[in-house]
């Protein structure tokens, strides 16, 4: 961790954007973080677990999956804390459960979700999922910071109005705002104040049950609309009117709408075509400062939006338009693709015709390029290539492979690219199982899992497939770690980031009491026992039912790691 | 430079060869040297041994993180193939330097007469240097090569930062049982 963030006075200095947000939490005097890892969100929990250690005044966890984090960040909430929930889209998804409730009861506690997307998926694997579709589903007011200095400002701004309004906020990054470092001027950080915790009943407002629930709904619709009356006059969204503007110029009449990092490929852009055109730019996407749109829309001949992926802020403004400028020429995804991250050159393409400019086209050369793909480590050697190779040994032309989430996911890439689906986390045996079900004993599927998966949401899938009674071989690799988003620990390590040592939770008594035949639950060490794997696979291949191999072997990575600390005491 | 004032580098390579470590000695010069600075760099998947570039601009005012297409001044490529992904990045004033070095890619792969031809459509500066094998030979590991290529460019001027600016960075942005082989690092490509 980076020591400076916790740096009493305020200071200038570099930040990475998760960092600013861990700024920002502690700035606000943050008390209760609760979080799952993934990339792009990662280093906020990383930094966490250490800033919490040996702190009485500050509590965090990782939680077995996202749901578990929102979950006990509610509960911290509803006890008054001052609370965090960090996690990327997916993570989301699985939380989003609890979440659409939280509107409803509202946080006692103020508690902001940090939820990271990653267009372009450059670290992620299923979809490019957008989360600011949440503001339609959840009703969740949403900040979007562009730089670094906004992760912090946002942030803090997100604990005030939670605070203020009784609501969970969300603050949405992307891997460019997640992932940048810029300069930053943060400010002291508060003394710690005596936590205060306590849990007073108030059934009203905790327990939703109809009819109680759908007065909670109209509530969370009239404390966003006076969010929304907050959003209007917060200097968030902001206004650039160019400096020596001529009213009458052409360019005047010309205006962009953006956010996130977008605005900061809109500024780059201007600067190198040399023009200034009239920017808002929304610090908020939800509720949206439909009153300043409307405004800034009003006196313009065309608007272009600049955002990535769907076009959320574009259809709105055309909705805004019809009553304040109905011939106003709207441009967004038309000039702008809707897949994959934005870039500075793209925007300054559309800005370009926009405005009429000819731009001289770069040269267009046509030159090859190479791509390393990743791969399991070799300098330590990770376990898995001895847990494919035993498969490959052991498992017969036209065995249908599952893939899940994790390290092992590698073995989706050439040259192996063994599996033949794969989705989600947990979902390697949920969808083998409909497979099996499917095609009777016809085919036969294995399916491969980490033990981190496994915890977040494999067990249900595994239990399922016993109870309905499949018969694919789940292979469970137990590197005893969460290794590819940072190594953070999980419950079969016996360790958490609160306490340590804690007692280890063991995956072969689990599956054990799941109903799966003992015969049929193997523990494997694939590098020391390379030949007892492949007979395993061979051996639970050949049944027709439900069998389940724990290859269970250190990540090497993490072993180093363990040497060298050993090493240093 | 760019008509800007904004000075733009991208480092390639493969996951695992030190990238942040020189995106973070290079970000605290210029911050030191008291300009603005904006980078992005990524993390998880492309980590495990991928290719991976990242970006780096520092300059009187800097917006985007992104770096521009064709916009690069330097391109440090620590894995020889990979200066192929800075291409794009390239117009044909910018100097690569590039460490002699291949790492196997499981597919296609380009030899160092290939490399140097497809650079050449672009640019006119590519240096291929031994920076692996010297880092390896005069302190036992490679993973300093980075640090080797950018000694280089600041002795040659291809960087706006002096030595002794690069080596205050190196104190700042490392525990200090590193500075020693990292100083050296910097100073080897000096002779
Ligand atoms: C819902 C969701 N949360 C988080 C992630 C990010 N993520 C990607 S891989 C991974 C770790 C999986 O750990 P494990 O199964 O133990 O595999 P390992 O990397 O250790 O091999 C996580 C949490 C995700 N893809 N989806
Ligand atoms: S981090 Fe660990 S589990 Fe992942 S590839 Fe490397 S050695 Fe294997």
């Amino acid at each position: 961790m980076n020591k400076e963030l916790l740096n009493q006075d305020s200071q200038k200095l570099i930040l990475l954007g998760n960092e600013a947000i861990v700024r920002g939490a502690l700035e606000a005097g943050v008390q209760f973080v609760a979080t799952y890892p993934g990339t792009p969100a990662s280093e906020i929990g990383n930094d966490f677990a250490e800033i919490a250690r040996n702190n009485d005044k500050l509590y965090f966890e990782f939680s077995t999956n996202e749901k578990l984090a929102m979950e006990a960040v509610i509960g911290a909430s509803f006890s008054g804390l001052k609370c965090l929930c960090a996690m990327k889209n997916f993570g989301l998804n699985v939380a989003s459960d609890s979440l659409l409730p939280f509107l409803y009861t509202g946080s006692k506690g103020p508690a902001v979700i940090v939820v990271a997307d990653d267009p372009s998926c450059h670290s992620s694997a299923q979809s490019e999922e957008n989360s600011r579709g949440f503001a339609g589903l959840a009703h969740i007011p949403i900040l979007e910071p562009s730089d670094v200095q906004e992760c912090l400002d946002f942030t803090k701004l997100a604990f005030e109005i939670s605070q203020k309004f009784n609501l969970p906020v969300m603050v949405r990054l992307t891997t460019r705002v997640a992932h940048q470092r810029a300069i930053v001027k943060t400010s002291d950080l508060p003394e710690a104040s005596p936590s205060g915790a306590k849990f007073e009943s108030n059934k009203h407002q905790f327990v939703t049950m109809p009819p109680r629930v759908l007065e909670m709904h109209q509530e969370l619709l009239e404390k966003l609309d006076k969010i929304k009356e907050f959003a209007e006059e917060n200097g968030i969204n902001k206004l650039q009117i160019p400096q020596q503007a001529n009213p009458k110029s052409r360019l005047a009449r010309i205006g962009v709408i953006t956010s996130g990092v977008s605005y900061l490929h809109v500024m780059e852009a201007l600067r190198m075509l040399g023009i200034d055109v009239p920017v808002l730019k929304l610090g908020f996407f939800n509720p949206l400062p439909k009153e300043k749109i409307k405004q800034f829309i009003k006196p313009l001949k065309k608007v272009l939006v600049v955002e990535e992926l769907e076009p959320y802020l574009e259809k709105e403004t055309i909705c805004l338009a019809k009553e304040v400028n109905p011939k106003l020429e709207i441009h967004g995804k038309s000039l702008l693709p809707e897949v994959g991250e934005l870039k500075p050159e793209q925007v300054m393409a559309a800005l370009a015709l926009i405005i009429g400019k000819k731009l001289k086209p770069l040269p267009v050369v046509d030159f090859k390029t190479i791509k390393h793909k990743p791969r399991f480590c070799t300098t330590p050697v990770c376990p898995y290539w001895r847990v494919f190779a035993a498969i490959k040994q052991a498992a017969p032309q036209g065995t249908i492979f599952g893939g899940d989430i994790g390290c092992y996911m590698i073995a989706a890439f050439e040259p192996m690219q063994i599996y033949d689906y794969m989705f989600c986390m947990g979902s390697s045996v949920g969808i083998g199982h409909g497979i099996a079900k499917a095609v009777g004993g016809k085919q036969k599927a294995i399916t491969l899992m980490g033990d981190g998966t496994f915890f977040h949401s494999g067990m249900p899938a595994l239990l399922n497939a016993s109870y309905n009674r499949s018969n694919i071989l789940a292979i469970i690799v137990d590197n005893r770690i969460t290794a590819m988003t940072g190594h953070q620990p999980n419950p079969g390590m016996g360790q958490n980031a609160e306490e340590g040592t804690v007692s280890e939770a063991r995956i072969e008594q689990i599956v054990g009491s799941f109903g799966i035949k003992e015969e049929n639950i193997k523990v494997v060490d694939p590098v020391d026992d390379f030949n007892g794997m492949v007979a395993a696979v061979k051996e639970l291949y050949a049944k027709n039912e439900l069998s389940v191999i724990i290859a269970r072997r250190i990540c090497a990575l993490l072993e180093k790691k363990q040497k060298k600390n050993q090493d240093k005491s | 430079m760019d008509k800007n004032g904004t000075f733009n580098i991208i480092v390639v390579g493969v996951g695992g060869q030190g990238l942040m470590t020189l995106l973070k000695i290079i970000s605290q010069a210029a911050f030191d040297a008291g300009l603005d600075v904006k980078t992005s760099e990524l993390h998880g998947l492309s980590q495990r041994g991928g290719s991976v570039s990242v970006y780096i601009r520092f300059g009187e005012k800097v917006f985007s993180p992104l770096v521009p297409q064709g916009q690069a001044d330097l391109i440090l490529a620590l894995e020889q193939q990979e200066s192929l992904n800075g291409l794009y990045f390239a117009n044909k004033k910018t100097v690569f330097l590039i460490n002699q070095q291949e790492t196997p890619t499981m597919a296609q792969t380009a030899d160092k007469a290939e490399i140097e031809q497809e650079l050449k459509k672009v640019v006119r500066r590519a240096i291929f240097l031994p920076a692996s094998n010297v880092c390896q030979k005069e302190l036992g590991s490679d993973v300093f090569s980075g640090v080797y290529l950018l000694g280089y460019a600041a002795k040659k001027g291809f960087l706006p930062f002096k030595r002794e600016e690069l080596e205050s960075a190196v104190r700042e942005t490392m525990p200090e049982k590193y500075w020693e082989s990292n100083l050296k690092a910097l100073e080897l490509a000096g002779h």
